[in-house]
Formats: structure tokens, sequence, C-alpha cells
């Protein structure tokens, strides 16, 4: 909870070194490391190019519209954007408790969401860090002989990333662009032809989940050491919660922990969610660095996702991801995990609870009803959170009397993430680059850091890793010394 | 045996400037498929972005095509057949097409069918800007040569348009 290495002491003295992938259309990330004449690092600054422009684009349009139209916002996570401008609409129409087939529903596609976005990333985003990521002989040699052992991976991730899509085809009515929340509920009733046809495959599914879980476990003890302090640093984390304590990824109270473990606050109503977080800024960063402002920005800045709704929750209201959860905490060695690379460990674990999740709801007959919607008293400011796959996802609009966004606020996942990425590559650096010769392996090294967290890539910046990627090292004068540059089919040159 | 001719993947954002070129021009070969009985073999696809799954769609069918807005592309378009190659793509969230090529390679169900890439030239992604001018003229080339490749859906006369 520092920040180390965040600024140093004269900067116009040191080498400058750039990784910036180059992107199509939105913003970008940017890494930019400060070097002295023998390579020792001495400043690093994640840089990611926010995307904002969508607070404005819908200023003045009528709120019914919103829930359709973020899903522009994000060709990754449409689906939780959706349902996060749904649950604040909801509060606009004074129906912030919904029937329960409309919460039911809701709760089903939101973890089909889950389902195939965390079935992505692991195996075809971060599958590849773990086989080719990493330089060092030893962690490589027994990383690689885990995953050798599942040639079956690829069409496994495949299969799961499908059926989560159909699962959101199914509740919205189309492959994309689709809708299921409506102002205080839902537009359409699940059919028995839908529910039988999920219900066949669910079973596949939560065994390939489990099977994941497993590898990526494996994957983690191949080399424990190597992955409790890849990117290791402690903090705060942050997550909605059941009342009770349970994971709950669509609804319920914030939760925040310290990193001993102990609760900052619980509970807590996120219409007041700005009474307790604010979005700071820094003279050096476009994008803001959110905080609980309780502990003050240098305290109090928290991490989102995966591991953070891991380490929140008491259980894991599924049978066989709370045996999981129990094992996850249990290599905490009776604390929280602060490791980066646990996040994958941290993905499987909730992946197996959405598959499970989602068979639970097609088994609950009211799943099957056709009481879709629900009004109360109009109010004029609305908040809808969600745990999207990459951590907790703010949407908070006010509307005037002719029912117009008058202003929108979102804070996107990877905002939240903002400083514990910085902190992952500040270590990554530290550790790995520090008093080296820059190597296009070594580089790498800080992609994998921040790959992790998974950033969204269309909402708060574009994918790191997408290529072509281009690296300059600059002296104290801002000369080129240096240039790397990797193209779009990864050749260096 | 299937009774699929082709499928076809237009994507990109709607709302985002020239990158709604494939989803508009998914939009025409919609109303096209509605009008012509004989269009009614060929799948249209429409997404944001390629991924993973989209591997699972090319399973059983003769004939792909992939269309694209592209910065990169000669004006108005380029037509090109496809390569399976895992490119950098694959650690994004976004996958070229010649990695969903890829990827149906490592699902081990046969061989993936003669694909094609329609690069439509474009320049401008402002969010909620309408497809530019520029971008539109190069939409309606590419449009034409579409309704020429629907006329007779096989590689052999694909093969005729390649740039």
């Amino acid at each position: 909870m520092s920040n180390f290495l965040e600024t140093a002491a004269r900067p116009e003295t040191l080498k400058r070194v750039v990784i910036e992938p180059v992107t199509r259309v939105e913003g970008h990330g940017k890494v930019t490391l400060l070097l002295d004449q023998d390579n020792h690092v001495k400043q690093v600054r994640l840089h990611i190019v926010e995307f904002r422009g969508f607070e404005k684009f819908i200023q003045g349009r009528p709120y019914w519209e919103i829930p359709i139209m973020v899903q522009r916002l994000c060709g990754i996570c449409p689906v939780s954007h959706h349902l996060a401008a749904a649950k604040a609409v909801d509060m606009l129409v004074g129906a912030r408790q919904l029937t329960p087939t409309a919460d039911k529903l809701r709760r089903m596609l939101h973890l089909g969401q889950t389902l195939q976005s965390h079935a992505l990333h692991f195996f075809h985003l971060s599958s590849p860090d773990l086989l080719f990521g990493f330089d060092s002989p030893v962690a490589q040699r027994n990383i690689v002989g885990v995953i050798a052992a599942h040639p079956d991976l690829a069409v496994m991730g495949v299969k799961l990333r499908k059926f989560g899509q159909e699962v959101i085809r199914m509740l919205s009515g189309k492959r994309v662009h689709g809708t299921l929340g409506i102002p205080g509920g839902v537009n359409k009733a699940l059919s028995a032809e839908d529910r039988e046809t999920m219900l066949q495959g669910i079973d596949q599914m939560i065994e390939w989940s489990k099977a994941a879980v497993d590898l990526s476990k494996k994957v983690f003890f191949s080399n424990e050491e190597f992955h409790q302090h890849f990117g290791f640093f402690k903090s705060n984390f942050l997550s909605l919660g059941a009342a009770n304590g349970a994971m709950d990824l669509y609804d319920g109270g914030l939760r925040a922990k310290d990193e001993n473990g102990k609760l900052i606050f619980d509970n807590v109503d996120y219409f007041h969610y700005d009474r307790f977080i604010h979005e700071g800024v820094k003279n050096w960063s476009y994008m803001k660095f959110p905080f609980i402002i309780g502990k003050g920005q240098e305290e109090g800045w928290y991490r989102v996702g995966p591991l953070a709704r891991v380490n929140n929750a008491d259980s894991i209201p599924t049978p066989l991801a709370e045996i999981e959860r129990k094992d996850f905490m249990a290599a905490g060695g009776g604390g929280l995990m602060h490791a980066t690379l646990a996040y994958h460990w941290a993905r499987m674990i909730e992946m197996l609870h959405a598959a499970e999740g989602i068979k639970e709801l097609l088994l609950d007959p009211e799943i099957m009803g056709n009481d879709l919607v629900t009004r109360g008293e109009k109010a004029l400011e609305g908040v809808g959170l969600v745990e999207a796959p990459r951590g907790t996802l703010f949407h908070h609009y006010k509307i005037n009397e002719n029912d117009q966004i008058v202003k929108a606020n979102l804070i996107v996942s990877t905002t939240n993430n903002n400083e514990a990425m910085n902190q992952a590559v500040r270590q990554v650096a530290a550790r790995y680059l520090d008093g080296k010769v820059l190597t296009e392996g070594l580089l790498n090294h800080i992609e994998v850091a921040i790959r992790a967290y998974d950033p969204c890539l269309s909402c708060a910046t574009h994918a790191l890793g997408k290529m072509p990627m281009e690296v300059e090292l600059l002296d104290a004068d801002g000369a080129l010394v240096d240039r790397m540059i990797k193209n779009a089919d990864g050749r260096i040159a | 045996m299937t009774s699929k001719k082709a499928v076809v993947f237009g994507y990109g954002n709607p709302s985002r400037g020239d990158d709604g070129i494939g989803p508009e021009l998914m939009r025409r070969a919609e109303s096209l498929a509605a009008e012509v009985p004989a269009l009614a073999g060929i799948e249209l696809i429409q997404d944001f972005q390629l991924q993973i799954e989209h591997a699972m769609d090319l399973v059983d069918v003769p004939l792909a095509l992939f269309v694209d807005a592209s910065v990169s592309a000669a004006a108005p378009y380029t037509f090109t057949r496809l390569v399976s190659s895992q490119d950098p793509s694959y650690t994004t969230h976004e996958l070229s097409p010649a990695s969903v090529l890829h990827v149906y390679g490592q699902m081990k169900v046969g061989e993936a069918p003669p694909s094609y890439l329609l690069s439509v030239r474009a320049d401008l992604f402002d969010l909620g800007a309408d497809i530019a001018p520029p971008a539109q003229a190069n939409l309606e080339a590419a449009w034409a040569l579409m309704e020429k490749l629907f006329a007779r859906p096989e590689a052999e006369a694909w093969n005729a348009f390649l740039t």
C-alpha cells in the first residue's frame, strides 16, 4: 500500500522506455519505464486512455433506451452493461425489487455472461501466457507439463464459451444486441424448449468447469513460490455481496476488506456508493483512481474482480464452488490471497459457480413464471451495480422531468483496478527488469501481470497484448536510443 | 450432408462510425435473403467482433466469408483468401478471421472450409457517428461484390474476384 516506484526523484536524468500497443478504434494502454544509466528501474507507470465518451453520448436520451444503448459500449461484456443499466433504470421507475421470475431470469443471463467470459480468458487468453509467457525455465517447464496433459483444452474453452453465449441468446432473444432487462423487469419469459435445451448441456459444463478449476490449481501449485510472488502486493478488496456474506455476482451490498481481511464496510446500499468510493485523479494519467474515502487515496485503493470476490465471500452458495473456495483460501495461509496470478484460479472457481448457478435456476420452478414486470414510484436518480466478469461495474444516472438523461457516471471494472494494475506492473518491473537489458520476454512479464486482471478493452482501454506493439528507449534528452516493434503478425522488427 | 451453402460473418460496432460497415452490409444481406429464396442456404451472422465460438459456426459449412471494416485495406476493398494462422490476436478479446480458422483447426472437427476476407476501407470510428461518405462509397462497391458472391456461392467462382 505505497507509491513505490510511482514517481522517480529526478526523472529528467533517466532513460524512458515506452510499451505502447497501437489500436484501431478505442483508447489504449501504455507502460512507461524510467531507467537509470545502469538499467535500474526508477519509475513505472501504466497509462490507460480511458474511454469516457459514452457518458456524453447518452445525455439527452430517454432513460428507457439506456439498457439497450449501453450494450454498444463494449463488445466484450455488453450483458454486464445492459444489466447494470437496467438495475439503475429499475430505481428510476421505483422497481428496485423485481418479481421473483424477473430477478431469476436476469441472474441467469448474468451467470451466462460470467461463464462465457471466464472461459474465454482462461482457455484462450491466459493459457497462452502460462504456456509461453514466462521465460523462466523452471516455471515454464512445470507449467507446460501440466497443460500439455490436457490437449482438449481448446475444445473445452470453445464449448464452454459457446454454451454461455447460447444462454444469453435464449434469454435475450438474439445472439448480439438482444435485450432482456426493461424498466422494472424483463421482456420475455423463458420457453420450456429453451429451458430443456440448456438443461441437456449444463451437466457437461459443470464437469468441464470443475476440470478447469483443477487445472488452474495444478498450474498454481506446479510452481507455488513463483505464482505466489509474481506481481505480489497487498491491497484492500471491494465487491458486492449478499447480506449473509455469501458471494452474489448480481446484487447485494457493497463489502470492502482491508489487506488483513478486516471488514472496512459491509452491506452498504450501493445507491450511496459515492459516500464510500471516490474517483481520485493523478496528474500523469487520464484514467481515474477510485479509492475508499475512509482510508484516503494513498491507502484506500482496492482490487475488484474474481480475486476480490472470492476473498470477500464468507461462502459461495453452490456446493462444488464452495469446496473450491475453501481450498483457495487455505492457500492464503489463513489470510487473504494477494497473489496477482491467483486471479486465474479464482476466476475458474467463479466459472464453476456460474455453471452450478445456471443449473439451480433452470431447476427452480419460478424461472418459468410469467409475472415479469413491476413498477413503483418514479425517481430522478438511479444507480445500478453488478459484479461484471472483471469486477464491480457502476452505472449512475440522473434524469429530468422529461425522462431525459442529464447526467451519467460509469465506473467500469478496469478503472476500479487501475491502481492495482499499476502496482502489479511495478512489482514485476522491480523484480524481473531491474538492472537487466530489456528483452521482449522481460517486457512480456509486464503484459502477463496486466492480463491477470483481464482488463476490458472496449470501455476502458484496448487489449494489452494487441499488436503491433512499439517499444522505444529514450535517453535523458528524449532522443531515441533504440526501438523494437512487434508487428501484427508477431514478427519482431 | 449439410444444406448450407456458405456462412457470412459481418462484424463491427454500428455505433462507431465506419466500424458499422460490416453490420450494414449484413443488414443488406438479410434484406436480400428475405426476397431471394435461393439465398436461404447462406447463413448470416452479425456480431461486434470475432471470438473463439465463431469457429463452431464453420462446422459443416462448405464456404465462409468474413466482412469487416479495415484501416489498412486499399480502397474500396480487398478480397482475399484466408489462411489459418495463430496470429497475436489470440491473446486479445477480439480474434482475427485467420485466428478463428486456427481455433477451428484446434477443434479437430475436419478441414476448415475455403474462407475469404472482404476488408472494406474505413477511416473514422467516432462514437455515435454515421458511416462517413468516403467509407460509404467503399461500402457500395463492397455490396456490389457481395451480390456477385451470393449469386454463385462456390470457391471456384469467388476466386475470380480475388484482389
